[in-house]
């Protein structure tokens, strides 16, 4: 049976990568399109959570309308804090910018809890609860369904990235600024396109995590983790994003089953060095240095 | 409408708030000719061609005096890629392929310069493809991976697609070798017949930029220093001995043999 306990720890930390794999693309994202660390992530994702919440328990919508009233709130989100706050500062140095995202992480938290107040609350159950069975491994239904939900956005994600005309412009600003204003692509339009689009994926996490760990105001710190899986992956690689959220989805529940929960995130952040002194570019990243 | 499609008139380019870089230039393009701006590394040519397509803010810089109209219209009030999409392409320096994108993506990308264009004509990948049949046959393979001459198809047909009135072409030679340089300029030849545009072409090649050119002008430090029609600027001593690379009086090409320690001074300079 040792073989099966391992197989179905091994499921429940896939389940949890999926989710930091999810973030990961929407921080990614606003990287790659407008180089800002945008270190709100955890936060907007927070945000994403709790506007479901108010949604579904507050104004007592159904879940799925619920879902989508978050998700559009997600990325009005991403657009307002583009134009109001990180639009005026480009250009400017980037650690002014990385240090206004961290001011913007604490903004959001205090909205949340002057709504909400900062008791946890538990998200209305929307997954279906029949065991899941993968073989003979057991796994929890909402780990479950939140891996799929997950793996299909990204998958979707991915196919929009690469076939919609939107996206290649968001990859063509991505590569060089100053030429795609020269292709005639609105440049602008796709910093705030990058923004409302990570804005909607966060809310979209924000939601499935909060349904497996109930929310509260400190959901943000799960964007320190994601932090962790963007440099280990690479910063601008959509591709280590993906498989290093899978891996430290892995490396966390090994860790806390067999050394105990508290080197959950010891074993991610040993990682985080190990790979900084091996590969300061990350596993996938573009080797140039940025300087922080 | 004014015969001109460029008109520059003393304009002064600063970077960043201290260097200034254009002293008051001025030249005009006339509607479907070529016109070529030649001069010496730091002249300030291509950041002429910046100023004209408004990408100086990028680069900390900022008109400060001067006017530049494209199509009667004044171009600092338009936004970059706004001016892109009333038919101004800027072929950038160095090429500016978007790498990690196919041949295929690249022209996607330069789609964008027709979106909102009234005569409804989508985006031809055809015309293209006819001009650079080379492109076609690589047209999934990452543009990263092309020859520089394949970028520099790639770099004009994603201009050319977007169905300009004026082209601004940054140095289309650079890092070509001499037959590629002469397929290149034969292309951009038969572009400006066909499809009618008109070009402003900076070149550091002065004498195929001349060959093709229908009116010439030589900067200097930010000025203009000489204009005048190709076989004028040919025939005058100081461009022969300093852009076309011919000893001052005899027309022999100049030997790196025979070179000389000092060299007669520029006289716009004296």
């Amino acid at each position: 049976m040792e073989w099966l306990f391992f197989f179905e720890v091994s499921l429940a930390g896939l389940g949890t990568g999926g989710l930091y794999a999810l973030t990961a693309i929407a921080f990614v994202l606003i990287y790659k399109a407008t180089r800002v660390i945008n270190l709100a992530i955890g936060e907007m994702l927070m945000v994403g959570a709790y506007l479901f919440f108010g949604a579904a328990a507050g104004w007592a919508l159904p879940w799925w309308l619920a879902i989508i009233a978050a998700l559009i709130g997600g990325g009005i989100l991403g657009i307002v804090l583009e134009r109001g706050v990180i639009r005026p500062l480009l250009g400017e140095n980037p650690i002014s910018v990385f240090m206004v995202t961290i001011g913007l992480g604490s903004i959001l938290v205090g909205m949340v809890e002057l709504i909400w107040t900062a008791n946890p609350r538990s998200l209305p159950n929307f997954f279906p609860t029949d065991p899941i069975f993968i073989g003979d491994a057991f796994l929890a239904p909402k780990t479950f369904w939140s891996f799929v939900v997950a793996a299909v956005v990204i998958a979707l994600f991915l196919l929009l990235f690469r076939f919609w005309r939107g996206g290649v412009a968001l990859r063509a600003t991505a590569s060089d600024q100053g030429a795609a204003y020269a292709m005639g692509i609105n440049v602008p339009a796709v910093y705030s396109l990058a923004w409302c689009l990570a804005g909607v994926i966060a809310a979209g996490a924000g939601i499935l995590l909060g349904s497996i760990g109930g929310i509260s105001s400190e959901m943000g710190f799960f964007g320190l983790t994601v932090l962790v899986v963007v440099i280990v992956g690479g910063l601008d690689s959509v591709l280590g994003a993906l498989l290093a959220g899978i891996l430290i989805g892995w490396m966390e529940a090994m860790a806390g089953v067999y050394l105990g929960g508290e080197y959950e995130h010891l074993v991610t952040f040993i990682l985080l060095m190990v790979v900084l002194l091996l590969r300061p570019y990350g596993l996938f990243g573009t080797r140039e240095i940025e300087r922080l | 409408m004014s015969q001109n499609v460029l008109e520059i008139s003393n304009i002064e380019v600063v970077y960043n708030h201290t260097v200034q870089v254009l002293r008051g230039l001025s030249l005009t393009v006339p509607r479907g000719e070529i016109v070529a701006l030649l001069g010496s590394n730091g002249a300030g040519k291509s950041t002429t061609l910046k100023a004209v397509s408004n990408l100086l803010s990028l680069e900390n810089g900022e008109l400060s005096a001067g006017r530049i109209t494209f199509n009667g219209a004044d171009t600092a009030r338009q936004a970059p890629h706004g001016l892109v999409r009333d038919g101004l392409c800027h072929v950038m320096e160095g090429r500016r392929v978007f790498e990690d994108l196919t041949v295929e993506e690249n022209l996607v990308a330069a789609g964008y310069a027709i979106s909102g264009r009234k005569d409804g004509r989508g985006a031809s990948f055809d015309l293209v493809y006819e001009y650079f049949p080379r492109l076609h046959e690589r047209r999934r393979s990452l543009a990263g991976y092309l020859s520089g001459g394949e970028q520099q198809m790639l770099a004009i047909g994603r201009a050319l697609l977007g169905r300009p009135k004026l082209m601004l072409l940054d140095e289309p030679s650079l890092g070509l070798s001499p037959v590629l340089v002469e397929d290149i300029f034969t292309i951009i030849a038969r572009i400006n017949r066909e499809q009618d545009v008109a070009m402003l072409l900076v070149e550091q090649n002065a004498n195929v930029a001349l060959a093709l050119a229908d009116y010439g002008y030589i900067m200097e430090s930010g000025r203009v220093m000489m204009d005048g029609a190709p076989e004028k600027l040919m025939a005058d001593a100081d461009v022969r001995e300093f852009y076309l690379g011919m000893a001052g009086a005899g027309g022999e090409a100049k030997s790196y043999r025979h070179i000389k320690h000092y060299k007669r001074r520029k006289r716009w300079l004296s």
